[in-house]
């Protein structure tokens, strides 16, 4: 169950305690966080639910598929290194204390 | 305190009550629901919930929390039976009322049925129970028969065959998703589930003797929009509830959007009803901006994408209607848009796992942008700079 901390667009930092399992699109589109739009419900096939993660926690995360980097290339925010499609990467017990910014455009 | 009250709490209903919070409506919110779950989003159903990639609390829309820290009453468990417009209530089945200024009906729509004589034990999908009860039946069958091959007889017979059953599809026109695809696409979703071992019959007749051979009957065959609750109380019904360019139906301050909304879409170029998270979505926001009077037609270019084994299809448009068409990507690697041209202007394209194409369509048709087939053709130019 780890925490995880979204930064709003506009530097509200919230904090969830996310189930196992669960995307950190889900966390955040149940939880009410801003910014997170999610239009395909997490089917990979839209690139609104951009992030950008914290770099300590990079080696953390599960590889990319190619399909996801192909859709990173199409978000509406600039891509940097740090990108992820948040309906992509699920909640292990690794990623406690993540933190997770939101872009200001999805 | 303005009340606003939502029948059914699909992608319309919920995307409504969060709009409304979201454009400062201070009144009171139900939401009201016959179904018992927690409100859900309904695409994964025949995609990744069927084959197990997600779960039940996967594919809720916000949890609980969320919903009491927005006021957002959700009532569970409740069908509405009957709307008086004049007293500007509804009363549930269990004979509950609740009062309105302003009533959204978000109903949806509701599976078309076999005849019991040739259907009697087959299983249909629509709401989360469905998928549940269908989820166990696969579980525990071999041979399996889905009987009509649109997006969710397919998506379903796809799911199953991953799940390694034995699977029959009965299609009685003759090819795959008439309706909605080009007879070239219709054919390479056809190889497709020839290939992962799906027997796809086409033109094909469905009678009780042909289902008899088979353990498990699943059924797609279309759908038609909830608009009895409405129609009983004197608002206006054609194939769906008629409403205006902002939601309205003939009675000004009861709206209706998404699946069960008959309206005139210019995208289309006609009046007709969408079934589509898309159209359910944006017309959720119409309507709530309405109330809050922040007024703005609809207007939002149609949407829609299915999955079937590796393949992705995303439609930006309506393709019903086109002269010319050209290609964009690799046809033989199944990476490929369709761009569809009438009059030199674009209408539609559908995008085969190409979802950058897609999201530039969308950008393209609401602008009324139309890129020349040379642009088109050469994936070294970018369709829309930003
Ligand atoms: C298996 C499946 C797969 C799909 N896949 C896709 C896809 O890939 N992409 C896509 O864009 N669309 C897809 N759709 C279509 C999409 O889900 C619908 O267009 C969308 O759900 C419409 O939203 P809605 O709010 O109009 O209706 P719904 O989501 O159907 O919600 C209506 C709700 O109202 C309730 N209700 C009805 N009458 C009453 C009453 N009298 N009292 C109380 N409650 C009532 C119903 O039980 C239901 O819960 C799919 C649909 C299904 C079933
Ligand atoms: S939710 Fe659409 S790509 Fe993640």
């Amino acid at each position: 169950m780890p925490h995880i901390t979204y930064i709003e667009p506009n530097g509200t930092a919230k904090t969830y305690d996310l189930p196992l399992g669960a995307s950190l699109m889900e966390g955040a589109v149940q939880n009410g966080v801003n910014g997170i739009v999610a239009e395909c419900g997490g089917s990979c096939m839209c690139a609104t639910c951009h992030i950008y993660v914290d770099d300590a926690f990079l080696s953390q995360l599960p590889e990319m598929e190619e399909e996801e980097n192909e859709m990173l290339d199409s978000a509406t925010a600039e891509r940097r290194p740090n990108s992820r499609l948040g309906c992509q990467v699920r909640a292990t017990p690794k990623l406690e204390g993540l933190i997770v910014h939101i872009p200001s455009v999805q | 305190m303005r009340k606003v009250v939502i029948i059914g709490a699909g992608h319309g209903g919920v995307q409504a009550a969060t709009s409304l919070r979201e454009m400062g409506f201070e009144g009171t919110i139900q939401l009201i629901a016959d179904e018992v779950h927690l409100p859900y989003q309904k695409p994964p159903l025949s995609k990744g919930f069927l084959n197990g990639k997600q779960t039940a609390e996967n594919l809720l829309f916000r949890n609980e929390n969320y919903y009491n820290e927005h006021q957002i009453e959700v009532l569970v468990g409740e069908k509405i039976e009957a709307i008086q417009l004049q007293s500007q209530t509804v009363t549930s089945a269990i004979g509950k009322t609740f009062e309105y200024d302003y009533l959204l009906l978000a109903t949806g729509a509701r599976n078309r049925e076999l005849s019991k004589e040739i259907a009697p034990n087959a299983l249909y999908l629509r709401s989360m129970s469905d998928a549940q009860q269908l989820k166990r039946a696969l579980d525990v069958v071999e041979n399996v028969v889905v009987v009509g091959g649109g997006f969710i007889g397919l998506e379903v017979a796809a799911s199953a065959a991953e799940a390694g059953k034995q699977v029959t599809v009965l299609e009685v026109q003759n090819r795959l998703m008439a309706r909605v695809l080009p007879p070239l696409l219709s054919d390479l979703f056809l190889k497709k589930h020839q290939e992962m071992g799906v027997n796809v019959q086409l033109n094909a007749t469905v009678s009780a003797e042909t289902l008899a051979a088979f353990d498990l009957v699943v059924v797609g065959i279309g759908v038609a929009p909830n608009q009895e609750l409405a129609q009983e109380a004197g608002i206006e019904c054609q194939n769906g509830i008629l409403v205006n360019e902002f939601q309205q139906t003939s009675v000004p301050n009861v709206y209706a959007i998404g699946d069960c909304a008959s309206h005139y879409n210019r995208f289309a170029g006609k009046q007709c009803r969408l079934e589509s998270v898309q159209n359910a979505v944006d017309q959720a926001k119409i309507a709530a901006a309405h109330i809050c009077e922040k007024t703005q037609p609809y207007d939002a270019v149609p949407w829609f994408w299915t999955n079937q084994f590796d393949l992705k299809l995303q439609m930006a448009g309506i393709n019903s209607d086109y002269d010319s068409y050209a290609f964009r990507g690799d046809i033989a690697a199944n990476k490929f848009s369709i761009f569809y041209f009438k009059s030199n202007q674009l209408v539609a394209v559908d995008s085969l796992n190409r979802p950058a194409d897609h999201l530039a369509a969308r950008k393209l048709i609401q602008a009324g942008i139309t890129p020349t087939k040379e642009q088109v053709e050469d994936v070294a130019i970018k369709l829309i700079t930003s």
